[in-house]
């Protein structure tokens, strides 16, 4: 074989193991997507959505209350972490572009993007579970806003960025003081892409288990106020698959597909929404 | 830009109070790591640096030594590492120059899709769909190949860290994917023209020109999937095995710092005891930090002056 024909057969070999490797990914998703719905969905009905959880061995039982928990503190979270977030973002894209505390602040937040969320739970429960002395809704609610404030604040810098600089010299040329200029042009003009951002954040949480094992723990009850135990559909489901109980798996398969489809919906939408931008992962 | 009218006090306001919350972002991590740090003393001052070499975690006789979920967490990240680069830079480079072009967004956006299953259901399926597989076919298929070789030894039982390892795999192939093709798609026009014009083949241009050109970016890439992986929890507990044993085998069932975590913590009774999860948390948030401080360092450095470094 001459140099020229296998350096062709080598080409060929490389590019046919790389079309592989990008449809294996996609077989992947296909498989775990597809396993998630078929299982799941056959464990969606009335009841799921409206009951609170059965003993096992008992007929029927939902997961009101843990749809319910998650809602209220996934809400929770993104009222803390949106205002902070997009103001931290503000100072990083108006202000701290080149100063030392603008610097810090972009390096400790792409950190913390990926900072494993176990550890965010301890440091929760530290500051907050052990001085109240008990496990709370409030405190599920601070660690998922820890983790949804980076993400805020990154998109929030970055999509103030794209803003054109023009924008900003006609608002300034007209007299506008500079907060005036931002509220009044620069947020209203990255709005839709700040929004997507908090989307994002808000589907990552969602699916967040590991900072609300030692933050809220878990319960069997509808929840009276923010200050006790919560239910929640991911250590719900945490519970519920690592149990022995065929009932128990059925409902945690219900409760993956309803998570997974809030997590995908909210991606699909929010690429849609930004078709044309720039594209990030969640 | 900044050079506007700062003079105004609602100006310096706006400026104050935004700074306040950047501040706030640094002052969270500082907290962190000091409050993680106070109170995993007790820890500290009872096992010193032996905490870090000790094989015995026993809670019974209060002697904690983290080496087993260290090596477990090193371990499944290396297996998944190891999985995940190759199919990884594969994708990468299909997405970046292999695919019709009316193919790479929708393709793009299903590869990212992965990063956006929450770790939970990855751990849920791991244990339901892909340790049974494992079980009856694969890993009794290893066995059988590899002729009793210590890494393939053992019951084969589904769950264990070749599992860990593989679903993390999984998990960590949409991130290094997506970021390497953002590298690859920023080699110049012209140096990718100028080789093909050579006559060179698209293998010989991944080779020779994108990769050395991405070098920085790709391994800031690789190294935040590292650290994603070695912080990863629920999926890991869901497969390896829980398990506080030495093994040479991949079959056997282990730990990782994040499983042992997520088992035990709210468990814990006794200051020791906790404060020796506590210190295993900082240990593990102190590992990532490095790992995730490179990589962003590394992909900044790509951004700026690729194919220099």
């Amino acid at each position: 074989m001459n140099v020229t024909s296998r350096r062709i057969m080598i080409n060929k070999i490389v590019l046919t193991l790389s079309g592989m490797a990008a449809l294996l990914g996609l077989f992947m998703l296909a498989w775990i997507l597809g396993d998630v719905a078929v299982k799941g969905f056959s464990a969606i009905n009335w009841q799921f959505f409206t009951e609170l959880p059965a003993p096992p061995g008992t007929i029927g039982g939902g997961l009101a209350n843990a749809i319910v928990g998650t809602l209220l503190m996934t809400l929770t979270a993104a009222l803390i972490a949106v205002p902070f977030g997009v103001m931290a973002g503000t100072y990083l894209s108006e202000f701290g572009r080149e100063t030392a505390l603008g610097k810090v602040a972009r390096f400790i937040s792409d950190i913390l993007v990926s900072a494993p969320s176990i550890v965010i739970g301890i440091f929760v429960y530290l500051v907050l579970v052990k001085p109240m002395g008990h496990f709370s809704g409030w405190a599920g609610a601070c660690s998922l806003a820890i983790i949804m404030l980076p993400v805020v604040s990154r998109t929030t810098e970055e999509m103030l960025r794209l803003v054109p600089h023009e924008m900003r010299e006609a608002a300034l040329a007209l007299g506008a003081p500079y907060w005036k200029m931002m509220t009044g042009v620069i947020y209203r003009a990255a709005s839709k892409g700040i929004f997507t951002g908090v989307i994002l954040a808000v589907a990552r949480v969602a699916g967040e288990t590991a900072p609300l094992l030692f933050t809220c723990l878990n319960s069997p009850y509808w929840m009276h106020s923010m200050n006790e135990p919560m239910a929640n559909l991911t250590v719900v489901l945490f519970n519920y698959a690592m149990s022995p109980y065929d009932d128990w798996h059925r409902l945690a398969w219900g409760a993956a597909f309803l998570i997974t489809m809030a997590v995908l919906i909210a991606n699909i939408t929010t690429r849609l929404l930004l078709s044309g931008g720039k594209r990030r992962l969640s | 830009m900044t050079d506007g009218n700062y003079h105004h006090w609602g100006d310096r306001l706006f400026r104050g109070l935004t700074a306040t919350f950047a501040f706030g972002v640094a002052f969270l991590f500082l907290a962190l790591v000091f409050v993680l740090w106070r109170e995993s003393r007790p820890a500290i001052a009872q096992f010193g640096l032996s905490f870090l070499t000790s094989p015995t975690w026993n809670p019974v006789t209060i002697n904690f030594g983290a080496l087993i979920p260290i090596v477990g967490t090193l371990i499944s990240t290396f297996l998944a590492l190891l999985f995940a680069i190759p199919i990884s830079l594969g994708i990468a480079l299909f997405l970046a120059e292999l695919a019709p072009h009316w193919l790479r967004a929708p393709f793009g956006t299903a590869i990212e899709l992965l990063a956006a299953i929450p770790s939970i259901v990855y751990g849920m399926w791991g244990l339901f769909v892909l340790s049974p597989l494992l079980a009856d076919h694969l890993q009794p298929w290893l066995q059988k190949c590899s002729g009793g070789l210590p890494l393939f030894a053992g019951p084969t039982m589904g769950i264990g860290m070749l599992t860990a390892g593989l679903v993390l795999t999984l998990m960590i192939i949409p991130f290094i994917a997506s970021v390497t093709r953002d590298v690859f798609l920023m080699v110049p026009v012209h140096l990718k023209e100028a080789a093909y014009g050579m006559g060179c083949t698209t293998w010989e241009v991944v080779r020779d020109i994108m990769i050395p050109y991405g070098k920085k970016g790709i391994a800031g890439a690789v190294f935040l999937g590292m650290g994603r992986a070695l912080g990863e929890t629920m999926a890991v507990t869901f497969v390896i095995g829980n398990a506080y044993h030495l093994s040479w085998s991949l079959f056997a069932p282990g730990n990782s710092i994040a499983s042992t975590l997520a088992n035990e913590f709210t468990e814990a009774d006794g200051t020791v005891y906790l404060a020796s999860l506590i210190e295993l948390g900082l240990v593990l948030f102190l590992i990532t930090f490095v790992v995730l401080g490179l990589a962003q360092l590394w992909l900044r450095q790509g951004q700026q002056g690729g194919g220099k470094g």
